[in-house]
C-alpha cells in the first residue's frame, strides 16, 4: 500500500525550515537544499503514481476536528487528478529550481528566495493532496501567501511592493467567496469532503449558490475575468516565480478546485455553463490584449488567462479529462515559455520586445526551446498543446456549445498570432536597439532543454497515437468519457488551420512587412488598438468605481481620526499640560524663594495650630 | 535677677533676625552667618531655661556646648560647598543659582 503521499509535502517545507533560518549561513548551497527537497517529493510522486495506477487510493491520517458534530480527517487524496498534479508540481517545481540557481545567482537575498520557493512547493503539493475543503484552503492561503512574498521579492522596486499588493488583494476577494462558499456548503450540503459532492443534497438554490461561491475562488487564483487584473501585474516579480507560480501550478490551482469539485458542478448545470461562459470570456478577452501588448513577460500573462481560461472552458463544457489535460500540456510549455523569456531577459537586460530582435543567432538553446514552446501554445501538431486544445474544442462541439466553440477557435488563432508575434519580434530580424546578448549559464539552459523535450511530447499521452491513455486515466466517475467519438475530424483541420493561419498571418505582418502593415493596421482600427492597449480599461474602471471610493472612505475616516478622536484625546492632555505649565512657574530653583515660602507655611502652621489646639 | 522674658526676647530677637537674614542676604557667606545667628537663638533659650527651670545636671549647658559644636562642623560644610560653587560659577550671590527648577 502507498501510504506515504502525505509526506511528499513535507520534504520542501523542511527545506524551507533550513533555508529560512540558516540560509544566511548556508549561502549558495540553500539552493541544493532546496532542489534536493523537491527531487525527493518528484520521486515519491513517481512511487505514488505507481500505486494509483496498481489501484490504490485515498487514506486517512486520524482525527483532526469535530465541527458542529461532523469528525473531520486529516484525508490524502491520492487518485489520478491528484498525481497528476503532483507529477507536474514537482517536474516542474524541480526544474524551475535548478534554472532559478543562475537566475537568481547574484541576488543578495538567494536564500531567502529558496525558503520562499520551498514553502510554496509545500503548499502546493499539499492543496493538491487534501481531501477536504478545510485543508485545501489553508494550503490555497498559504499558496497565496507565497505568491505575494515572491512577487514582491525585488520589494525595493515600488512597482514589485505594489504588484504583491494587488495579487493579494485581488486574490482575496475570490477567496472571501471561496470560504463563504465552503460554509455554505458545510451547513446546507453537511460536508466538507471532496469525495461526498457528488451525492450531496439539500436546497438546491443554496447549493447553486455555494458552487458559484467556490468557483468565486478559482476565479480569483486563476486569474479569470473579472478578477485577472492582478496576474499581469505579478510579472514583477522574479522570472522563474513568473513560470512556477503564475503559470504552471498555482494559478492552475483554480482549474484544479473546479475539477476537484466537479461532482458539485455537475449536479447543478447552471454552475457548469457559469464556468464556460467566464472562461470563454478570459480566454478571448486575454487573447485579444497579447496581441498588442509589448512586454515580452506580459505577453505571456495574458496568455496563461487565456489559456486557464480554456482550461475552465474546458470544464465547463463537461470536458473533465480535456481541461485537466490540457492544465498538465499547459504547465510545461508555459513554464518553458516563460523560461526562455527569463532567459532572454537574463541576456538583454530589458522587457520590451520593440528593442529586441535577432536574437536567435546569439542564443541557440534558448531561441530553438522558445520555438518549440510558442509550436507547443500556438497548437501547432504535432506538439503538446495541439492535442490538449483539440479536445477542448471537440468537447465544446460535441456537448452542444457552437458560440464557446467558435470563441475557443478565435481564441486559438489569436493564441498562434500573438505567439508567433512574440517569436519574430524576439528572435528573428535584426537587433531594434544596443544589445550584448549571449547564451544563458547551463543551469538554465538544461532545464530548458528537458522542458522542452516535455513540451513537445508530452500531449502524446492523451492523443490517438497513445488512445487517449491520459484520458482514461483522469477521467470523472460517472461521467462519459472522453469523447472518442468520431466526428471531430473536421475540428482537428480546422484548429491546425487556424493555428497555421495565426503563424502565417504574424509573419505577414511583422516579417514581411514589418514597417507598414502593422503601423496601417493600428491607424486603420485606432479605436479597438486603443482599447486592447489599454487592456479594455478595466483597471481603470476598478480604479473610478472600488480603489478611488475605497480611497476616499479611508481618507474620510483618517480626517475624522484627526479631527475627532485625536482632538478629544489630545485635549485632556493639552489641559493638563497648560495647568502645570502655569503651576511650575512656582518652582524657581532659588533657594531663598524656597526657605521664604517654608517660613511662611511654618508661621501659618504655628498660628493655624495654636488656634485650634490651644484657642489663643 | 534678669527675668526670663528678657532671654526669650533676646532670643526671639536673634531668632528673627537670622531667618530675615536667610532670607535677604544675596551673599551666600552672609545666609551661612545668619544661620549661625538662629542656632545661638536657640542657645540662648537653652541656657536661660537650664537656669530658670532648675535642671540639676545642666543638661541645657552642655545642650548648648553640642550645638555649637556641630554648627562649628556644619559651617565648614556649609564653607566648603561655598567654595565648590564659587569655583564652579564665578559667583557666590545665591540668586545666581536657580539651576534646581523645572
Amino acid at each position: 500500500m502507498v501510504k506515504f503521499a502525505h509526506l511528499i509535502p513535507v520534504f520542501p517545507f523542511l527545506a524551507f525550515l533550513i533555508n529560512i533560518f540558516f540560509g544566511r549561513r548556508l549561502k549558495g548551497e540553500s539552493a541544493l537544499v532546496a532542489i534536493f527537497a523537491s527531487a525527493i517529493s518528484f520521486v515519491l510522486s513517481a512511487i505514488t503514481f505507481q500505486g494509483v495506477l496498481a489501484g490504490e487510493g485515498s487514506y486517512s491520517l486520524g482525527h483532526w476536528l469535530t465541527i458542529y458534530g461532523t469528525p473531520l480527517n486529516f484525508g490524502v487524496t491520492v487518485d489520478s487528478l491528484s498525481v497528476m498534479m503532483l507529477l507536474v508540481v514537482t517536474i516542474v517545481g524541480t526544474l524551475i529550481q535548478i534554472y532559478s540557481v543562475g537566475y537568481m545567482h547574484d541576488d543578495p537575498r538567494f536564500p531567502r528566495y529558496f525558503a520562499y520557493i520551498s514553502l510554496f512547493m509545500t503548499s502546493m503539493l499539499g492543496l493538491v493532496l487534501a481531501d477536504n475543503f478545510v485543508m485545501l484552503f489553508i494550503f490555497w492561503e498559504g499558496v497565496g501567501l507565497c505568491s505575494y512574498l515572491l512577487i514582491s521579492f525585488w520589494f525595493e522596486r515600488p512597482a514589485a511592493a505594489k504588484a504583491g499588493l494587488k495579487a493579494f488583494i485581488v486574490t482575496r476577494i475570490g477567496d472571501t467567496g471561496f470560504l463563504i462558499g465552503i460554509f455554505l456548503l458545510f451547513f446546507v450540503g453537511k460536508t466538507f469532503y471532496f469525495a461526498d459532492l457528488t451525492h450531496v443534497s439539500g436546497n438546491e438554490f443554496l447549493l447553486t449558490a455555494a458552487a458559484l461561491l467556490i468557483f468565486m475562488g478559482a476565479v480569483g487564483k486563476s486569474a479569470q475575468f473579472p478578477l485577472h487584473v492582478w496576474l499581469p501585474d505579478a510579472m514583477e516579480g522574479p522570472t522563474a516565480v513568473s513560470a512556477l507560480i503564475h503559470a504552471a501550478t498555482m494559478v492552475a490551482a483554480g482549474v484544479y478546485l473546479v475539477a476537484r469539485t466537479f461532482g458539485l458542478f455537475v449536479a447543478f448545470p447552471l454552475c457548469l455553463e457559469v464556468v464556460a461562459v467566464i472562461g470563454g470570456i478570459s480566454a478571448l478577452m486575454a487573447a485579444s490584449i497579447a496581441t498588442v501588448n509589448n512586454d515580452i513577460k506580459r505577453v505571456l500573462a495574458y496568455s496563461t488567462v487565456s489559456q486557464l481560461g480554456l482550461m475552465m472552458l474546458g470544464l465547463g463544457v463537461g470536458g473533465y479529462s480535456a481541461g485537466t489535460f490540457h492544465l498538465m500540456t499547459h504547465a510545461f510549455f508555459k513554464a518553458l515559455l516563460f523560461l526562455c523569456a527569463g532567459s532572454v531577459i537574463h541576456a538583454v537586460h530589458t522587457q520590451d520586445i520593440q528593442k529586441m530582435g535577432g536574437l536567435l543567432s546569439k542564443m541557440k538553446i534558448t531561441g530553438i526551446t522558445f520555438i518549440l514552446g510558442t509550436l507547443a501554445l500556438s497548437g501547432v501538431p504535432p506538439f503538446s498543446g495541439f492535442w490538449s486544445k483539440d479536445e477542448i474544442l471537440l468537447e465544446a462541439w460535441n456537448n452542444g456549445h457552437p458560440i464557446l466553440f467558435w470563441l475557443a477557435t478565435l481564441t486559438s488563432l489569436l493564441t498562434a498570432f500573438y505567439m508567433a508575434r512574440l517569436i519574430f519580434l524576439v528572435l528573428f530580424g535584426k537587433p531594434r536597439s544596443d544589445m550584448h546578448a549571449h547564451e544563458s549559464p547551463k543551469t538554465m539552459t538544461v532545464p530548458l532543454m528537458i522542458l522542452a523535450v516535455f513540451a513537445v511530447f508530452v500531449g502524446l499521452i492523451g492523443s490517438p497515437v497513445a488512445h487517449h491513455a491520459f484520458q482514461n486515466f483522469v477521467k470523472f466517475e460517472g461521467h462519459h468519457v472522453a469523447s472518442e467519438v468520431s466526428g471531430g475530424g473536421w475540428i482537428v483541420g480546422l484548429s491546425t488551420l487556424v493555428s497555421l493561419f495565426g503563424i502565417g498571418l504574424a509573419y505577414l505582418f511583422y516579417v514581411q512587412n514589418n514597417k507598414i502593415l502593422p503601423v496601417a493596421f493600428c491607424a486603420r482600427f485606432t479605436l479597438i488598438y486603443k482599447i486592447l492597449l489599454n487592456k479594455y480599461y478595466v483597471d481603470e474602471i476598478y480604479d473610478f468605481l472600488f480603489v478611488k471610493p475605497c480611497l476616499r472612505f479611508c481618507d474620510f475616516l483618517s480626517r475624522f481620526d484627526f479631527a475627532v478622536i485625536d482632538c478629544m484625546v489630545n485635549s485632556v492632555a493639552d489641559f493638563t499640560q497648560g495647568c502645570s505649565e502655569i503651576i511650575r512657574r512656582v518652582q524657581t530653583g532659588l533657594v531663598q524663594n524656597y526657605m521664604l515660602v517654608q517660613v511662611w507655611g511654618l508661621i501659618i502652621f504655628i498660628l493655624t495650630v495654636g488656634k485650634i489646639c490651644f484657642q489663643f | 535677677m534678669i527675668p526670663l522674658g528678657f532671654f526669650v526676647a533676646i532670643s526671639a530677637v536673634l531668632f528673627c533676625l537670622g531667618i530675615y537674614g536667610v532670607l535677604i542676604r544675596r551673599n551666600v557667606v552672609g545666609i551661612l552667618i545668619s544661620i549661625e545667628l538662629i542656632l545661638n537663638a536657640a542657645n540662648i533659650n537653652l541656657v536661660a531655661f537650664n537656669k530658670y527651670l532648675g535642671t540639676p545636671d545642666g543638661m541645657g549647658q552642655i545642650f548648648a556646648l553640642f550645638v555649637v559644636a556641630i554648627a562649628a562642623a556644619a559651617s565648614v560644610v556649609g564653607l566648603v560647598l561655598v567654595i565648590a560653587i564659587y569655583r564652579n560659577g564665578k559667583s557666590i550671590f545665591a540668586d545666581d543659582y536657580n539651576l534646581m527648577k523645572w
